[in-house]
């Protein structure tokens, strides 16, 4: 992989029991760009995911995450809590996990628990009401805030995270991992669900993300025309396995990638895209 | 008793209100057949020794039939009652203007309860047998508040909560009866104790959850008391400590004599004001938790606590150490406990073993439960129904229990996420809405 990568995943594995959800898989996502992983469903996406958030330990491979500042870390090696909160990679889940009795507003302040810990002197400080914790408390509601408004859910702010409609829990997931404040965003199907007005403001929103905040974004995604639209470089798996990567456009094309989605032969994928476009 | 209710669910989806007569009855014929079942041989049959050793026994089977019918009946009222007053009926029956009213009520009973409580020595002055039931009360709302922070806030099930209740009381005992240290001195000390403790049973149970953390917490608080008992030499086992020092204000000692507080401040000696003296003293120990528990609530600790029972796994994702949020709850809940521990010895002037029973913990429990839990106000609510409805239905004799009971499921029919069941939100930028109990988790306890 040319180019500045945030994170390098080399030769990673994952097997459970006989199956082999990963397999000997290599990519590269880059710093500052939005980088799709797609592949049919149960191709491992989600596995991969899973490794290198820390919930699952591989079987075997590594995966660098480099930050701005030149700083390295081994996610294998990290684990739980410590690749969120030291190496700063957040994520979402493909099925959503708010804390669905808090409030939208709530929900973004557990995000910056760790910053907001420290901030309270490990609770003493907060306890007493100390002026440097109410000053940071501020802060935070005002980051959530921000948040809030970017995702057109600031009049919802009081609102408990269950009761909003499912596009608004998609996106206030986002947020949330955002309130982390992360170098790498992983995304876990944003648009699954989402009608195609939903879907665009989330392309809208994924690319102010990155222009904005300068994050760089990993992402599932099975709904093409998200992927076709915002990606910078796309990784398509199949049975654990890379079977293709390149632009959009490469991927968009090539043959085998088409065989994959379509579990047909080459020629017969061919063909039938070619009558559907 | 699972068949009628897996059932109900076609049932209620074809016909939205009313599940029919035939369930009904179903349910009822199921609960009928349990209790004929159970009671055959513990009502049906009654079996004694005879004078000379033998067994001797004789049949029942008209009580036996009496129960069974009064299930079936009870069975059918109570499916009635759940479909009139179910939990999605209350809140349609009532009217509006009568809603807003009541929410005027609801933000008004905090502020009135805690000044009748200030007020309760006043009034009642001359009532010892009132003083000290509100002293046993105040006990169980700072027992319950404690509980909270486990149960309610991070939603990690403790069926053992009494132990720490008993290393607070243990540990004041005997710092105070072996090295004559004083009750101001000692009560950070039991509650240190009791945390440390509470630490040491958040370890092993880090990763249990569910049904497996309920059972090693009842089963730490067992070992707990087992200890007490044979621990001879430290604890003096079943005959207790006694001659536990009694509370002093601030050093002068609440006693007749040239030394007491009342020859002090220059007035007449009563052994009452030493019932007032430790009804302000378990007052203000719950205040203090009950103010910790809001603070704690809207600092990341206690969100973190909150979004712990909310979803474990978002938790981690977010970065948050599980181990040390877990941690911190079991021993700010122990901490609380160990107070209360500490003030019932000074109380007693005299513990054992027997105090610290398994029954003490579900009554905790119950409490907060039935309070709806996380929420303040609900406990407070609920120990003084359970603590006061207790000796309210003294009278009742040996009825006393199944009345009470009746009571209890009857109240879980009603209000099935306790008396107050929404949430209150720790943070707000435009008004603070509350948070509907079906929307909050109970956590995985
Ligand atoms: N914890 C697990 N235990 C056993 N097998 C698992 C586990 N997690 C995933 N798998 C298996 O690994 C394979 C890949 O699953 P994964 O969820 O990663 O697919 P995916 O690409 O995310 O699919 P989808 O598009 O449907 O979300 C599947 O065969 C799945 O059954
Ligand atoms: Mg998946």
């Amino acid at each position: 992989m040319s180019g500045d990568s945030i994170l390098t995943v080399d030769r990673l594995s994952m097997r459970f029991g006989g199956i082999v959800a990963v397999n000997d898989l290599s990519f590269g996502a880059e710093r500052r760009k939005i980088t799709a992983l797609i592949g049919p469903n149960g191709a491992g996406k989600t596995t991969v995911f899973n490794c290198i958030t820390g919930f699952y330990k591989p079987t075997s491979g590594m995966m660098r995450l480099i930050h701005d500042d030149g700083r390295a870390f081994q996610l294998e090696r990290l684990n739980d809590f410590r690749i969120s909160k030291l190496a700063k990679v957040a994520r979402t889940f493909q099925n959503i996990r708010l804390f669905p009795g808090m409030t939208a507003l709530e929900n973004l302040m557990v995000a910056q628990h760790n910053a907001l810990m420290l901030a309270s002197g490990l609770t003493f400080l907060g306890l007493i009401g100390a002026p440097s914790w109410r000053a940071a408390e501020k802060r935070a509601i005002d980051l959530a805030q921000l948040w809030l408004d970017r995702i057109g859910l600031l009049d919802r702010a009081d609102d408990a995270a269950g009761n909003l409609p499912y596009g608004d829990q998609r996106r206030l997931e986002i947020a949330r991992a955002m309130c982390t404040e992360p170098a790498l965003l992983c995304l876990d199907e944003p648009a699954a669900g989402l009608n195609t007005r939903e879907s665009a403001a989330l392309s809208e929103l994924l690319l102010s993300i990155r222009a904005d905040q300068g994050t760089s974004i990993l992402l599932i995604e099975h709904d093409m025309s998200v992927v076709m639209e915002i990606s910078d470089h796309v990784v398509v798996m199949d049975y654990g396995v890379k079977i293709a990567e390149g632009t959009p456009q490469d991927v968009r094309d090539d043959p085998r990638v088409i065989a994959a989605y379509l579990g047909a032969d080459e020629e017969e994928a061919i063909a039938v895209m070619e009558s559907g476009a | 008793m699972g068949d009628g209710v897996t059932t109900a669910a076609p049932a209620l989806t074809q016909i939205p209100r009313a599940p029919g007569i035939a369930f009904i009855l179903k349910k009822a014929l199921i609960s009928a057949l349990v209790a004929l079942v159970l009671f055959s041989l513990m009502i049906g049959i009654r079996t004694e020794a005879g004078p000379t050793g033998q067994l001797i026994y004789w049949t029942r089977f008209g009580d036996l039939a009496a129960m069974v019918a009064a299930v079936f009946g009870g069975s059918i009222i109570v499916e009635l009652l759940r479909q009139w007053w179910g939990p999605v009926g209350t809140i349609r029956i009532i009217p509006p203007r009568l809603q807003s009213t009541l929410a005027v009520a609801r933000r008004g009973i905090a502020p009135v309860l805690l000044i009748f409580t200030f007020l309760v020595p006043v009034i009642f002055y001359d009532q010892r047998y009132i003083l000290d039931l509100g002293i046993l009360v105040l006990t169980y709302v700072m027992l319950g508040w404690g509980l909270n922070v486990v149960v309610g806030l991070a939603g990690l099930l403790d069926l053992g909560y009494v132990a720490f209740y008993a290393v607070g009381a243990y540990s004041y005992a005997l710092l105070a009866t072996n090295f004559g240290l004083s009750f101001w001195v000692c009560l950070p000390l039991a509650g240190i104790l009791a945390a440390f403790w509470g630490m040491m049973l958040g370890f092993p149970v880090l990763r249990l959850r569910g049904d497996y953390l309920a059972i090693v917490t009842l089963a730490f608080g067992e070992i707990i008391r087992l200890v007490i008992i044979n621990w001879q030499s430290l604890t003096g086992g079943p005959n207790g400590v006694s001659g536990i020092p009694r509370p002093t204000f601030f050093g002068i000692p609440l006693v007749p004599g040239p030394d007491g507080l009342a020859a002090k401040l220059g007035i007449e000696f009563s052994p009452t004001h030493r019932i007032v003296f430790l009804f302000y003293l378990i007052l203000g120990l719950a205040l203090l938790t009950n103010w910790v528990t809001i603070r704690l609530r809207r600092l990341p600790i206690g969100r973190a606590w909150e979004a712990l029972r909310e979803d474990e796994v978002a938790c981690r994702a977010l970065g948050i150490n599980i181990t040390t949020t877990k941690l911190t709850a079991f021993a700010t809940g122990a901490m609380f406990g160990g107070f209360a521990g500490a003030f019932f010895a000074t109380r007693q002037g005299f513990i054992s073993p027997e105090s610290f029973t398994f029954q003490e913990s579900a009554l905790v429990l119950a409490i907060v439960v039935l309070g709806g839990m996380g929420s303040q106000l609900g406990v407070a609510l609920a120990a003084l129904t359970m603590i006061g409805g207790f000796e309210l239905f003294r009278g009742l004799e040996q009825y006393r229990m199944l009345v009470f009971g009746v009571a209890m499921v009857l109240l879980m029919i009603w209000r099935p996420r306790g008396l107050i069941g929404h949430r209150a939100p720790t943070v707000f930028l435009r008004h603070s809405q509350a948070i509907s109990s079906d929307l909050v988790k109970e956590g995985h306890g």
